[in-house]
């Protein structure tokens, strides 16, 4: 861990501007990923900017969107009735997240920013294109239990190993970003993450100077009907081997509008768009379950050690399906 | 017994009245406020910090290292590499050195430029705070040769070969009775199974840690997270070049080992040459991640099992074959054949080890060593054969009971195997269970219900220890025995209490620190019952002491009494034939105008308790065989678990534990210490996996967030019981000691209850959800 300096930054304006000309400096909210990467000396920072006093807070429906502020906690995200009630995906991959310690500190913003769990990343004496780009990718012949089946390239196959990024993909959610003009725009949080190419390095779309200021969810009836599904090697705090936030919008015995999106598989959090179509128009069957989630597989490019995860997703978004149906 | 005969007698060990009460740790509030100093927890007057820098490859060769920029920061004080490390007068890289520290050490870094395992240290950086030690080493840089390492005994290039003999010569590379090989071809069933163990770390919660301050130049204090204060002095001092008694060491609280603590690690001896070299105290604690590459493992390793069995289900042979991976410097292997020797009547047994070299940090003891994996080998055979011949699994077990040590015919000490098969199978409710397997089914899980035997030895041991017993009715209690966390503190002042007629409260036990009476290693199960014999006989000392004053005293009611006619009763000596007549131990002292009386005991464990020449003669494969009796613990793990039916996940939902362990000091800690080795067993059975990168032979997984441990919620209610038991031959209190049993079998008893949940057979551990989905999918 490297010497670094602390600033409180009380506007948004103060902390986009440090980091306009400082683009080494990093924001730090909650800090529970932040400090990790710092203590293993895969990120140096001189300077950290303190966004905690931002007014980027509220969980709220607004113009028929929930808005949840970027410094919101996962806890209080999670437990939040409105979130609870009309969001349930986002409420369960939440509290699904983590243990309840990291969950009372880390922020929504500072959540969607998370890095991979990849082992190689995580130690500085491993090769790793993500961190040291060029250095190569020994996962690929190594460990990659954990690692992507989709998105991946020659490059990196880590896997985002976010939870809520992956209920938000689902259900369309939208991020709002302020840069150090003051200047805000809107990126489908499809968009937000990138996949890893040639350059593993880029992981999402944000500029130096942008901040998170809140995540908007729309207030539909998938959101409504939406559910998290995460299977993983011991009961909590751990990573998903494989997960799915699935929502059905389902009138008359008919599915009007289907939302998948997985964990544990992409490089990104990874939405299953032709899985969805499938289902569109159709009944809530087992059946048009279990070739929607085939669907949601094709093009996977499974290594040694994660060959599992190409059946495990698929038995998890029916899994997802059914419990929702239920 | 070569115990000397006594010319008196108290009631006898434990009918105090204090033994086996379920006490509260008597070191809990000190623990919970903070007051419990750790070893990486003393601040010395002008403390220092080290922090170890580690190789990033795992073979080759230093070409340089440069640590200017380190040694400019601010308040840096020293970088020590291969080429500026004081010299010692020993290291364990030579045989000769290895011999002379005694305590298990194999390799010393920071001693030349070779590098044998990637997180071998290559330069030590002192500062005066932690985070300038931390930053400095982020800049030292080094330059490598590196070589293609070898990964593990799996590779290709790997040098496989036989050992004479594994585990620090304890264990012979290979052991043959009767005639396996043709009598397993005879046999009408035959079996033939691979087990597969994945590399387990021991995670203590403290990670090892060492503060080295230098008293003289020719004498160091060592406080040091140790299970053996004085194994980590005879290691040390012979390095040092030092008498004995000129290294102090003390170990105050552990907060757990599990083995890893039980031999003797480099970073130790580094610490203290160290504190030399700046000539200040040094504190270095292990970070997390160098603790997977500091302080050993459980090996990686595969077991073949070929059993032989008659169609009624009676054991004809049992041949083992085990092939792990070692380090390029020792021949490291969990000793697994010796419970699958012993642990059912078979007259045929044949085991043989293995081993490859890899360029990996030596595997050391973890928790039931060897009998950990053995068990699950056989363990889980013995449930296929149970299920072949369509035989209950308890009743398979039954029907090979062993009357006898079938490794060497002699009789058990104690045995309540039956018993505990029996208490286990009416407390888990074991007659419920369908015989079939893969046909119990709760909505989308499948249920299932396994059991398997556990067995740990009573290894030969020996400590001493110092009771002093004030007139005022208060004790001081001494021993260099440590404290892992389980319990001794407590359950050593109930034995002193109990012996010396006092309430616990007036007790102060004292441990850790060669400053006291010498102790063995907290470690193989001998803590207890070795220090717990020690305490009792060093209190029967004062009893004979006392007794001999009073019956000279002319004023005491046992004048003239003859020394062989008193007895000692709750801190009353009185006559035998008249207990009305005696008196208190604190008249007769007051009398006497002392004010205490100190007594010494020597406590003996295991075959040097029943025959202490012959122990102290044996070979050293032989010493826990050196008595007229084979001396084990003995249990019964039940298991109930659900199995999603189509993602895989494995939860535990019910446990029922019960041992044979001889006498139980305190029934409260030594349940939780029966629930603790559970919980490590079922870790092992269905998560812990420690991931080494074939090509690299780097961990990829050194963290506490991708080492899976158990969480709460995967444990159930777990119920924990004990078969009261009563041994004479083992030692003074008739102990025998449970830190490892708890775990023995618990790794099988899971993998059995998932077999008859789903009808498949998992031999890999961990039992992760993609092997078991992948089971059912075929």
């Amino acid at each position: 861990m490297n010497n670094f300096s602390y600033t409180q930054a009380s506007t948004a304006k103060e902390a986009t501007n440090i980091r306009k000309d400082a683009k080494d400096a990093a924001f730090i909210a909650g800090g529970t990923t932040l400090l990790d990467l710092m203590k293993a000396d895969i990120e140096q920072h001189p300077q950290l900017v303190d966004i905690n006093m931002l007014p980027f807070r509220g969980i709220e429906l607004n113009d028929g969107s929930l808005r949840i502020g970027a410094m919101e906690r996962m806890s209080d995200v999670g437990e939040n009735a409105l979130v609870l009630q009309q969001f349930p995906a986002v409420s369960e991959a939440l509290l699904l997240s983590a243990s309840p310690q990291l969950r009372n500190m880390a922020s929504i913003g500072g959540n969607l920013m998370q890095r991979t769990r990849c082992g190689y990343f995580r130690d500085t004496a491993f090769p790793c294109n993500k961190r040291n780009p060029g250095s190569g990718c020994p996962a690929q012949q190594g460990d990659n239990r954990n690692l992507a089946i989709l998105g991946g390239s020659q490059a990196c196959i880590a896997t985002n190993a976010g939870d809520l990024a992956v209920a938000l993909a689902a259900l369309d959610a939208v991020v709002l970003l302020e840069n150090a003009k003051g200047k805000q725009r809107r990126v489908p949080l499809l968009e937000f993450h990138v996949l890893p190419g040639t350059t593993p390095q880029r992981e999402t779309i944000i500029e130096a100077d942008e901040l998170i200021v809140a995540v908007l969810v729309p207030a539909t009836a998938q959101a409504r009907k939406s559910h998290y599904v995460k299977v993983r090697d011991r009961a909590s705090y751990a990573f998903a081997l494989v997960s799915a936030a699935v929502g059905l919008d389902v009138q008359g015995g008919q599915i009007r509008a289907a939302r998948i999106a997985l964990g544990g598989v992409g490089t990104k959090p990874w939405r299953a768009q032709e899985a969805e179509k499938l289902l569109v128009g159709k009944a809530a069957t087992e059946e048009n379950f279990r070739a929607a989630a085939a669907a949601a597989v094709r093009g996977a490019q499974p290594r040694e050690h994660n060959r599992f995860k190409v059946e495990m997703v698929q038995k998890t978004i029916v899994r997802a399906l059914q419990e929702l149906m239920a | 017994m070569d115990t000397e005969p006594t010319f008196f007698e108290t009631n006898g060990p434990g009918t105090g009245g204090v033994v086996g009460l379920p006490l509260d740790r008597v070191d809990g509030f000190a623990k919970v406020t903070g007051q419990a100093k750790y070893s990486a927890e003393y601040r010395l007057p002008g403390l220092t910090y080290g922090v170890l820098k580690t190789s990033a490859i795992a073979k080759g060769k230093i070409l340089s290292i440069d640590t200017a920029a380190a040694a400019k920061e601010p308040g840096v004080l020293a970088v020590l590499t291969h080429l500026n490390m004081p010299k010692l007068a020993k290291t364990p890289n030579d045989a000769e050195g290895k011999k002379a520290i005694g305590a298990p050490m194999g390799f010393l870094p920071l001693t030349s430029d070779q590098i044998h395992y990637a997180g071998q240290p290559v330069a030590l950086i002192v500062a005066d705070t932690f985070e300038r030690a931390t930053h400095a080493a982020s800049l030292v840089r080094v330059q490598y040769a590196e070589e293609k390492p070898i990964g593990s005994f799996l590779d290709p290039k790997a040098q496989v070969f036989d050992p004479e003999k594994v585990q620090d010569g304890k264990t012979p590379g290979h052991t043959r009775r009767g005639n396996p090989q043709d009598a397993l071809a005879a046999s009408a069933v035959q079996l033939t199974a691979t087990y597969v163990h994945a590399i387990n770390h021991h995670n203590p919660m403290e990670p090892g840690a060492t503060t080295a301050v230098w008293e003289a130049p020719d004498r160091v204090t060592v406080y040091e997270s140790t299970q053996g204060v004085t194994r980590t002095q005879k290691s040390v001092a012979t390095m040092l070049g030092l008498p004995q008694e000129q290294v102090r060491v003390i170990t105050k609280y552990l907060g757990g080992g599990f083995g890893c603590k039980g031999a003797s690690w480099p970073h130790t001896i580094l610490t203290v040459q160290a504190a030399k070299a700046v000539g200040r105290p040094v504190k270095l604690s292990l970070t997390r991640p160098q603790m997977f590459t500091s302080m050993g493992h459980r090996e990686d390793q595969t077991q073949t099992l070929k059993l032989g069995a008659t169609k009624e289900g009676k054991l004809t042979a049992l041949i083992h074959e085990k092939t792990s991976t070692t380090s390029p410097w020792d021949n490291y292997a969990e000793p697994n054949s010796k419970i699958i020797n012993l642990l059912y009547e078979c007259p045929n047994f044949e085991s043989s080890y293995q081993l490859g070299r890899a360029n990996v940090m030596t595997s050391t003891f973890m928790r039931a060593p060897g009998e950990a994996p053995g068990s699950f080998a056989i363990e889980c055979s013995m449930d296929d054969l149970a299920y072949q011949l369509g035989i209950d699994p308890l009743q398979i077990r039954l029907l090979n009971y062993a009357e006898k040590d079938p490794s060497n015919g002699k009789p058990w000490s104690s045995k309540s195997l039956k018993q505990c098969y029996a208490r286990g199978a009416e407390l888990f409710g074991w007659s419920k269970r369908n015989p079939k397997a893969g046909v119990t089914r709760e909505g989308r899980y499948l249920v299932g219900m396994g059991m398997a035997t556990a067995s740990y030895p009573v290894h030969n041991s020996q400590g001493t220890a110092r009771v002093r017993l004030y007139a005022d009715g208060h004790a001081v209690v001494q021993t260099g025995a440590t404290d892992l966390g389980t319990g001794t503190y407590t359950v050593m002042t109930q034995v002193a209490a109990d012996a010396l007629g006092i309430a616990p409260d007036k007790v102060r036990f004292e441990l850790g620190d060669t400053k006291l009476p010498t102790a063995p290693n907290s470690g193989g199960s001998v803590a207890a019952g070795t220090v717990s014999s020690s305490i009792y006989m060093a209190a029967q000392d004062v009893w004979q002491k006392l007794t001999k004053l009073a019956i000279q005293d002319k004023k005491s009611p046992l004048f003239k009494a003859k020394a062989t006619d008193v007895v000692v009763e709750k801190g009353r000596l009185v006559l035998k034939a008249n207990k009305a007549k005696g008196e208190d131990f604190a008249a007769l002292m007051k009398r006497a105008e002392i004010t205490d009386m100190e007594g010494s005991g020597a406590g003996k464990y295991g075959s040097g308790y029943e025959a202490a020449q012959a122990a102290a003669n044996a070979d050293p494969t032989k010493k826990d065989e050196a008595g007229e009796h084979s001396m084990h613990s003995f249990g019964a793990h039940f298991c109930e678990v659900k199995v999603d039916a189509e993602l895989g996940t494995v939860r535990v939902t019910r446990w029922v534990s019960i041992h044979g362990a001889g006498r139980i000091l305190n029934a409260k800690t030594a349940r939780s210490q029966i629930i603790g080795g559970s919980i490590f067993g079922i870790g092992s059975a269905l998560m812990e996996e420690t991931f080494r990168d074939p090509n690299l032979a780097r961990y990829t997984n050194a963290s506490l967030g991708e080492y899976h441990i158990p969480v709460n919620a995967d444990i159930p209610e777990m119920t924990v019981e004990f078969i009261d038991e009563h041994d004479p031959y083992i030692n003074a209190m008739g102990v025998k000691g449970i830190g490892e049993i708890s775990m023995v079998g618990v790794a099988a008893a899971v993998a059995n209850a998932v077999f008859h949940a789903t009808g498949k057979r998992i031999r890999s551990l961990p039992i992760t959800p993609d092997k078991v989905m992948n089971s059912l999918a075929v």
